[in-house]
């Protein structure tokens, strides 16, 4: 079982990333600052306070002692306490996990929708116009700053048109929690005005956060089905003489697009990063606006467990990605 | 693919860049990079109001793209276009700085993993898997926000969130030219570690390491800019791109040249140095060349 020694193999490296993760937000949150405990205090603190509050917080013990502890409360789930909602941070970021969630399927969903058919087109008819116009959005997308794309997307269709809400997830009341996801919520309650509603409120975040993948997409499947188009075995069918659309929908697609699904996974992780801003631009009530809330606000404790939180969401996505690739082309299983 | 090594530096140059000019995309971004340089060079020569950096004019406040300001005015009054070239100098500061700071880490690092074989050489690689495993973006946001916002604390932040992509990059390609017959004899022959490395292996991965770096300024100025946007840059009245843009916010939908300008010259910014990659991956390193073109 080759495969499942792999699986097993790429397993095993998740734990030790995972704790190179927490290594790193520690060393950021304990060693960098000078005092952490006197940023906690804040300025007006005495210094009898700040001591107080260091053995309080087990800051006065060594620090390998303090990394135990760090871990043990983490795998417990316990990321502390927010120093400005004074709620527990795994709470806060739990509460909030659907928003992103949502927003990132949704982006996933539009980029890969739209992507594929067209990295497919702009292959088959390559050097047209509209490989042309492609070739402008594949390189826009990649230089452009989400944040800029968001607030002109604002500026032009929620201020000057009016066509969609400003920001927010939606005005009014929430749709009864079922699964967190608003759409799916009204959708399967059959409130219709709020599904409406929530989905006018998600089109620009989401076609904001959807245009670097997008771009991605599109790029990386014209070029894969570009290359099996030259491969011999298409040029051999091409001159057995089977019709175009049979090639393309049979041998072509089939495998250019094995590796495309593999990019598809690995944009979800870009697509939570990218969230983190794009959720800020649109007061998007998500694990990212938290983020940036907690850094403006100097929000240590959140700022970290914010890190971590998305640091795990990461590898788990990646070694997902990993798995699924292996399940999916064979030529990796024989290495 | 760099020519023999008996070929001077000069002439290597030489070939890559009229290499460059034929491809459309790759002289695009030449003359975007240039012409950055030249803002950022020139910049209190092209400014039409130099001194605006850190003077205010109330009475001239948020006016539109007009003759006098060729871009409008921004909250304080000052000229948009002015800042814009000097804030150009900060990009580059940006870049240049994070993107060098991250070769000198990680080149080091992936040259010494991927030569020797052993525990140091996985630990050093799984240290930058570490890295990788979690976005640039929210680990750049956690180190900014610990150190406080400041030029040099963004350098920082970015430096310590790309060198391992640079690692990456030169311990797999070092790795595979463990394997060539050139390295194998010239160790057979006695070389030292360091002269096989320095002299034998270096200059053959040259070009994947020239690509990721113009690939990485882009990227690095883009999370610059997002750093700046997040309020963790340099603090006012630095011209940054960024938090130029954040600044312009609560004077949308009137001030839209105030918000469109920063956005604007980001994006052709990084395009230019995208362009410019693409185009030297395809010049350098033929095997990598993009699907079909």
């Amino acid at each position: 079982m080759r495969l499942l020694a792999l699986v097993l193999h790429r397993l095993a490296w998740f734990v030790p990333t995972l704790l190179g993760l927490l290594v790193v937000t520690f060393v950021i949150s304990r060693v960098i600052p000078g005092d952490p405990v006197a940023l906690v205090a804040g300025e007006t603190a005495t210094p009898a306070q700040v001591e107080a509050l260091r053995r309080q917080l087990g800051y006065d013990r060594p620090l390998p002692a303090q990394f135990a502890d760090y871990v043990t409360r983490l795998a417990h789930g316990d990321m502390g306490t927010s120093l400005f909602t004074r709620r527990p941070i795994a709470e806060d970021l739990a509460h909030r996990l659907p928003a992103t969630i949502e927003l990132t399927l949704a982006a996933m969903l539009v980029s890969v929708l739209a992507g594929i058919p067209l990295g497919v087109l702009s292959a088959l008819w390559r050097d047209s116009p509209l490989d042309h116009a492609l070739r402008l959005v594949t390189v826009s997308g990649l230089a452009i700053a989400s944040f800029w794309l968001g607030i002109m997307l604002q500026l032009l269709f929620a201020m000057r048109l009016g066509w969609t809400p400003l920001n927010g997830r939606l005005q009014g009341f929430p749709p009864r929690t079922i699964t967190g996801f608003y759409l799916v919520d009204a959708g399967v309650t059959g409130d219709w005005p709020t599904f409406g509603a929530a989905l006018l409120h998600m089109a620009l975040p989401a076609a904001t956060l959807a245009f670097p993948a997008l771009a991605t997409l599109v790029r990386f499947t014209r070029a894969g089905v570009l290359d099996v188009m030259q491969s011999n075995f298409v040029l051999y069918e091409r001159a057995m003489g089977l019709p175009r659309f049979v090639i393309v929908w049979k041998y072509i697609l089939r495998s250019a697009l094995t590796s495309t699904v593999t990019q598809i996974g690995l944009l979800f992780g870009i697509l939570l990063a990218g969230a983190v801003v794009t959720e800020a631009v649109y007061d998007w009530p998500g694990i990212g606006t938290y983020a940036v809330n907690s850094i403006l606000r100097s929000d240590y404790n959140a700022v970290m467990g914010f890190t971590v939180w998305a640091g795990a969401i990461f590898i788990v996505v990646n070694l997902l990605v990993d798995v699924a690739h292996t399940l999916i082309d064979p030529r990796e299983r024989a290495t | 693919m760099i020519p023999s090594k008996r070929a001077s530096t000069a002439s290597v140059v030489w070939f890559v860049l009229t290499r460059l000019t034929r491809d459309r995309s790759a002289l695009i971004g030449l003359v975007l990079i240039g012409a950055l340089l030249v803002s950022a060079l020139l910049a209190p020569v092209l400014s039409t109001h130099p001194d605006d950096v850190l003077e205010l004019h109330p009475a001239e406040r948020l006016k539109a793209p007009s003759r006098a300001h060729w871009l409008g005015t921004d909250r304080m009054g000052a000229d948009v276009y002015s800042r814009l070239l000097f804030g150009a100098r900060i990009t580059i500061l940006i870049g240049v700085i994070a993107v060098g700071a991250s070769l000198v880490v990680g080149v080091p690092v992936g040259l010494v993993a991927g030569h020797y074989h052993g525990w140091f050489s996985d630990l050093l690689m799984r240290m930058s898997d570490v890295f990788l495993a979690v976005p640039q973006v929210v680990l750049a946001i956690a180190i900014a926000q610990t150190l406080g916002p400041s030029l040099p604390n963004v350098i920082l932040a970015l430096s310590a969130t790309y060198w391992p992509w640079f690692a990456r990059v030169v311990y797999a390609e070092t790795r595979a030219l463990q394997k060539e017959v050139f390295v194998e004899s010239t160790s057979a022959l006695g070389a030292s570690p360091w002269r096989l490395i320095a002299l034998h292996v270096l200059p053959n991965i040259a070009s994947p390491i020239i690509v990721r770096a113009s690939i990485g300024m882009g990227f690095t100025i883009l999370t610059a800019a997002a750093l700046g946007f997040l309020g963790l840059g340099p603090p006012p009245p630095t011209p940054e791109w960024g938090r130029t843009i954040a600044e312009s916010r609560e004077f949308l939908p009137d001030a839209w040249w105030y918000a469109a300008a920063p956005g604007l010259a980001i994006f052709l910014t990084v395009m230019g140095f995208n362009l410019l990659g693409d185009g030297l991956r395809d010049v350098l390193d033929p095997r990598l060349r993009r699907g079909g073109e």
